[in-house]
This record gives structure tokens, C-alpha cells and sequence, in this order.
């Protein structure tokens, strides 16, 4: 039916992965914040274009594709630190929809901003040289940039792991996503757990933003539809589950990329597609408790 | 005095409705502008029956909107329908059933969720609509819809100009405020409201609340593609904008602005929003963070909305007008 190489299949399924890491960084932080606070960040897709444009701006400056890929990150994470201090604190104890209309305001906001600020006309963003090669992996040539990126957020990912499971942060957060009111009683200060989390979350938004750079360009909008895919991994991971934000975002990110090899129009579709199945079959996520921070 | 004029609203808001708006076309600086708050006021106006009402916040209202509008349009732009009723009643079936196996998916999920599902699946249908070019007209949105003149029983009542336009949609969102404070007056409405106050205790009250939230939704999203109906025939285009998220965050917008909850405030807001976007253009094309900003100051120091802050202030009461 299907006059495909394997080789081009191949291809295809290495650039569905690289695409889910993308997704895997950015639907690991919502699914933080979201396990931790019961915050739903809709600006998570403009720390997303943040982090992108301030790679792209850092490296224009100081010419370092590896200074940019550590500083960007950090400026969007302290970015999140001050959105979270002033602007989603005040909303504690009221419904949890209260910050999610508080962020979809600052989304809106911050798009716009970017526009005026960076201009409507997107950017183009170099990998650096040293990336800029493909390798050959035996059945098919791949860009060595794209493999940087899957061995980036696998790096990521485990320090991640090890943070919250190996220290006393990280014990703190999961015991919070489990319980916050024992955690209060135990006399530790919820509130600056929030505040580290909060700003873990939107570094790897912009960290996500800046790998994602080189791959799809930079323009003021490219957080906006990410956002949303990411909340369909969430939802199909199991919100607040780590481990099913990762296979999740690979599943996605390989439905993508495979639909627009054989049917390009249907990739946007699929999508919500594979939501729509999970939630009739496992209405909780592929990992997710039932009935866990409703 | 000021009480007394709020107790009268409270207490006849149906009526109050129809002499304001009966008049409203002369009170704004163009009718266009009359016509837009009372189709997006009806929107919103579905949309507040789910989230100020029911407590459930929608973030995909764009899809019953754009499946009325898309309804109403391609039965007279691709199917020759022609009747302006025909239309809209295949707009609202659509809408209708949309609002029923969308809900059904959404209301799986409790809380947060349903916002995030609700959000998806109205991108979902913008894609298909998008992709959908032979009926939808794809990006280019769907064009030529005809407005035949209206059959009244044995009259025909031509709407091309703005000013009959206006009252042919004023009659038809008169029915829908009616229909609403009938919806709220019954004890079904009386449930809404106990499942928005303590979802579990109505539950424990014995009451099939996820039953009745999905017929909240549906009502919800038969208001919503009544006004995109509406909107398909006064603009005779429907925009692919029409299903995209940001008619979704416009909705909550304007609700929010005006007060959630509150039987007038998805009117009121939807004047503010677009009386300000209408003013705002003059000054700067950056209407999104003029919009951005004062939402976001709405939603940390006045969340009752304009009207809902009125009614605290000059009611203490709090009659639900």
C-alpha cells in the first residue's frame, strides 16, 4: 500500500523521538507544578518561546551555543521564580481554575509582548558548528543536532530522577504531591518548596524552547499549540506522574511524526485521537492514579 | 433608590433585558457594534450557564461556537437551504451534539482537567475544520453564506440592513434569556448550583451528577451555537478562527469581565470587551496585552467581574440578578 524505504521510516521514527523529547521536557514540568500545586500553568507554552528567544539573543552575544544552552534556561526559570512570587501566590486557597486564567492572561501577555518586543517575523536559529554535520548511523544519515537533543534531555531527565528521589528536596516535593497538609505538620515550608518547583518546571520549559529552537525556528506563537500538546501528554501520562509524562511524550511525539509520514494532514488530528482513546479506556492516564489531586 | 433599581432588575431580569437592549443600538457609537455584544453576550452567556452556574470551566467553547456557525453556514452556502430557521436549527443540532459527546469525554475527569480536555477537543475540531476544505473552505474560512429574506409565517422580512438584522438576533437571544432564567428557576437549575457549590453533596443528595452536568453542557453549547449561528449570518463568512482556542479564551474573557454567576454579567462584559477592543484599536495594534492585562488584574483583585462587583457593593444581599 505504502511505497516506503525503511530507511525513511527509520528517519522518521528517530525525528518522532526527538519531537517527544520535546514534549516529555515541557509536559514534565506542567506535571510537576500541576502534582505539587494543583496549578495548571497555561504560560508554560510562552517560557517555552522565552527560553528559545533568549537562546537565540545569548548566543548572539556572546557567540557560545553551550553558554546560551545553560544561561537561557536559568533566565526563564528565574523568570517562573518571579511569576510564581508575585502573580500565582496571591491566588492560593482560591479554585484551582484561578491560576489557570491567571496564566492564560499572562500567555496572552507575553506572546504579545514578544511581538512587539522581537517583531511578528520569526528567526532562524543556527545549530551550533559543531553540530551542524549528520551522522551516519548505518541505515540512514541523521543530524547530529537532533542527537544532541535526545541525549541532552535523557541527561536531564535522569538528573531529574536522581534530584527527586536521592535528596531532601526531592523527597519534600513528592511528599507534598502526596500530602501537603502532613507535610505543613511536619513543620516544612510548603511555600518555598512551591516556589523551587515552580521554577524547576519553567527552566525546562525553556530549556525545551531553546533545543526546540534550531528544529522549528523562533517566532512569537510557537509556544501556543506546544502548550496544548503538552497538555494532552499530561492527560495521557497521568497528571503527576513522571514516568508516564516520559512514555507519554514519546507516544505522542511518534504518533506526530509517523502521521505526517503517511498522512500529513491527519498528524494535527492524531493527536487528540490517541486523548480520546486513553480517556474512554483509562479515563486516569496510561499511569495515573484515579481519582489522585481532583 | 440605587437598591430599589437593582431589586427591580433582580427581580424582572428578562424585562430588564428587553429595554435595555430593545434601545441598545442607539446607545453604542454603531449598530455592527450593538449586534456583536448581543451575539458574543449570548456566547457568553452559554458559557456562564457551565462555568458561573454548573462550576465547570470550559476552555473549548469555540467548539460549539464554531460547529453552530459552521452548521448554519454550509446548509446555505453548500446545501441550498433556504430557510434562515432551517439554518439555525442545523447549526444548533450540530452544536447540540457536539456539546454531547464532547461532554460526555470531558466530564471523565473531575477539576482541572475537564478545562484541559474541553481545551483539546475544540483544537481537535479546528483541525478538521481546517483540513476540511470542501465544506469548511479550510483557511481561507467558509464564504458566501446567503442571508435570505426571514419567513415569519406568511411574511418574508428582508435583514440586510443592519438595523433589521439587530432585532431579528435581539428576538432570538430574548428567547435564549428567557430559556435561561427558566433553566435557572426549575430545580434542575437549583441542582447546578449545588453541584458548584459542593459537587459531593449533591451527589450524596442523591442527584445523577454527571447526568446533569452533561446536560449543563449541552444547554451550554446550544447557547454557544446559537450565537455562532448568528454570527455565520450577519458576517455571511465564518472565519476558521471561529473553532480556534482563542474565540475559546475570548468567551472566558469576556464572562469573567462581567461577572461569572451573575445573570447580566456575560452582557456587560461582552460590551466592555468589545467596546475597549473597538476604542483600543485606534491606539495600538497590541490589543491582546491591553486585554492580557486587564484580565489578569480581574482575576487577582475583582473576581467577581463588573457586574458581580456592582451587585456586592450595592446589594449586600447579593440577589442574583
Amino acid at each position: 500500500m505504502f511505497d516506503v524505504s525503511l530507511a525513511a521510516l527509520a528517519a522518521q521514527v528517530f525525528t518522532g523521538l526527538v519531537l517527544g523529547m520535546i514534549f516529555v521536557l515541557l509536559a514534565i514540568g506542567l506535571s510537576l507544578i500541576f502534582g505539587l500545586m494543583t496549578v495548571v500553568n497555561f504560560a508554560h507554552g510562552s517560557f517555552y518561546m522565552l527560553g528559545a528567544y533568549f537562546g537565540f539573543f545569548l548566543l548572539g552575544r556572546t557567540g557560545n551555543f553551550w553558554v546560551s544552552l545553560v544561561v537561557a534556561p536559568l533566565m526563564v526559570g528565574t523568570f517562573g521564580l518571579l511569576i510564581e512570587r508575585f502573580l500565582v501566590r496571591r491566588l492560593y486557597g482560591r479554585g484551582p481554575d484561578d491560576p489557570l486564567l491567571l496564566t492564560f492572561g499572562l500567555s496572552l501577555v507575553m506572546v504579545e509582548g514578544a511581538r512587539m518586543i522581537w517583531g511578528k517575523i520569526g528567526l532562524t536559529f543556527d545549530p551550533p558548528r559543531a553540530l551542524a554535520s549528520a551522522v551516519d548511523l548505518g541505515f540512514t544519515r541523521f543530524p547530529a543536532y537532533r542527537l544532541f537533543v535526545i541525549a541532552i534531555t535523557a541527561a536531564v531527565l535522569v538528573a531529574l530522577w536522581a534530584f527527586l528521589t536521592r535528596t531532601d528536596v526531592g523527597l519534600v516535593i513528592r511528599a507534598g504531591s502526596r500530602d501537603p497538609l502532613m507535610v505543613r505538620a511536619l513543620g516544612i515550608d510548603l511555600g518555598r518548596i512551591w516556589l523551587i518547583v515552580f521554577g524547576i518546571g519553567s527552566a525546562l520549559a525553556g530549556l525545551a524552547g531553546i533545543l526546540a529552537g534550531p528544529m522549528r525556528g523562533v517566532y512569537a506563537e510557537m509556544g501556543v499549540t506546544m502548550v496544548i500538546e503538552s497538555f494532552v501528554v499530561v492527560v495521557v501520562g497521568g497528571m503527576g506522574s513522571l514516568l508516564g509524562a516520559v512514555v507519554a511524550g514519546l507516544l505522542i511525539g511518534e504518533v506526530v511524526s509517523l502521521t505526517t509520514f503517511f498522512a500529513p494532514k491527519l498528524s494535527e488530528i492524531m493527536v487528540f485521537v490517541v486523548m480520546a482513546l486513553v480517556l474512554l479506556i483509562r479515563p486516569s492516564g496510561l499511569f495515573g492514579e484515579p481519582g489522585l489531586l481532583e | 433608590m440605587r437598591r430599589r433599581l437593582f431589586g427591580v432588575i433582580a427581580a424582572h431580569p428578562v424585562v430588564a433585558f428587553v429595554v435595555v437592549f430593545a434601545v441598545f443600538p442607539f446607545l453604542v457609537p454603531y449598530r455592527a457594534l450593538a449586534t456583536q455584544v448581543l451575539i458574543y453576550g449570548l456566547f457568553a452567556l452559554g458559557f456562564n450557564l457551565l462555568y458561573g452556574y454548573t462550576g465547570l470551566l470550559s476552555f473549548g467553547h469555540a467548539a460549539y461556537y464554531g460547529l453552530g456557525a459552521y452548521g448554519a453556514g454550509i446548509a446555505l452556502a453548500k446545501l441550498g437551504v433556504g430557510s434562515l430557521w432551517l439554518a439555525l436549527a442545523i447549526g444548533l443540532g450540530l452544536a447540540g451534539a457536539g456539546g454531547l459527546v464532547i461532554g460526555f469525554l470531558c466530564l471523565r475527569r473531575r477539576g482541572i482537567y475537564f478545562a484541559m480536555l474541553t481545551l483539546a477537543f475544540a483544537q481537535l475540531l479546528y483541525f478538521i475544520g481546517f483540513h476540511a476544505a470542501t465544506w469548511t473552505g479550510g483557511d481561507d474560512g467558509l464564504r458566501g453564506i446567503p442571508l435570505h429574506p426571514l419567513g415569519i409565517g406568511p411574511f418574508t422580512v428582508s435583514l440586510d440592513t443592519s438595523i433589521a438584522f439587530y432585532y431579528f438576533a435581539f428576538a432570538i437571544v430574548c428567547v435564549a434569556v428567557a430559556g435561561l432564567k427558566r433553566i435557572l428557576d426549575s430545580p434542575f437549575g437549583a441542582v447546578l448550583q449545588a453541584i458548584r457549590e459542593n459537587s459531593d453533596r449533591a451527589m450524596a443528595c442523591g442527584y445523577n451528577i454527571t447526568r446533569i452536568k452533561l446536560l449543563s453542557f449541552v444547554f451550554s453549547a446550544l447557547f454557544a451555537g446559537t450565537a455562532g449561528a448568528l454570527e455565520a449570518l450577519r458576517l455571511n463568512v465564518v472565519p476558521i478562527e471561529s473553532l480556534y482556542w482563542s474565540t475559546s479564551g475570548q468567551v472566558v474573557m469576556m464572562t469573567l469581565l462581567g461577572g461569572a454567576g451573575t445573570f447580566f454579567g456575560p452582557f456587560v462584559g461582552a460590551a466592555t470587551f468589545l467596546v475597549l477592543e473597538d476604542r483600543a484599536s485606534v491606539f495600538t495594534e497590541s490589543w491582546p496585552l491591553v486585554i492580557g492585562l486587564i484580565f489578569m488584574a480581574f482575576v487577582l483583585f475583582l473576581p467577581r467581574g463588573i457586574w458581580g462587583t456592582l451587585l456586592y457593593w450595592i446589594a449586600p444581599r447579593r440577589t442574583p440578578a
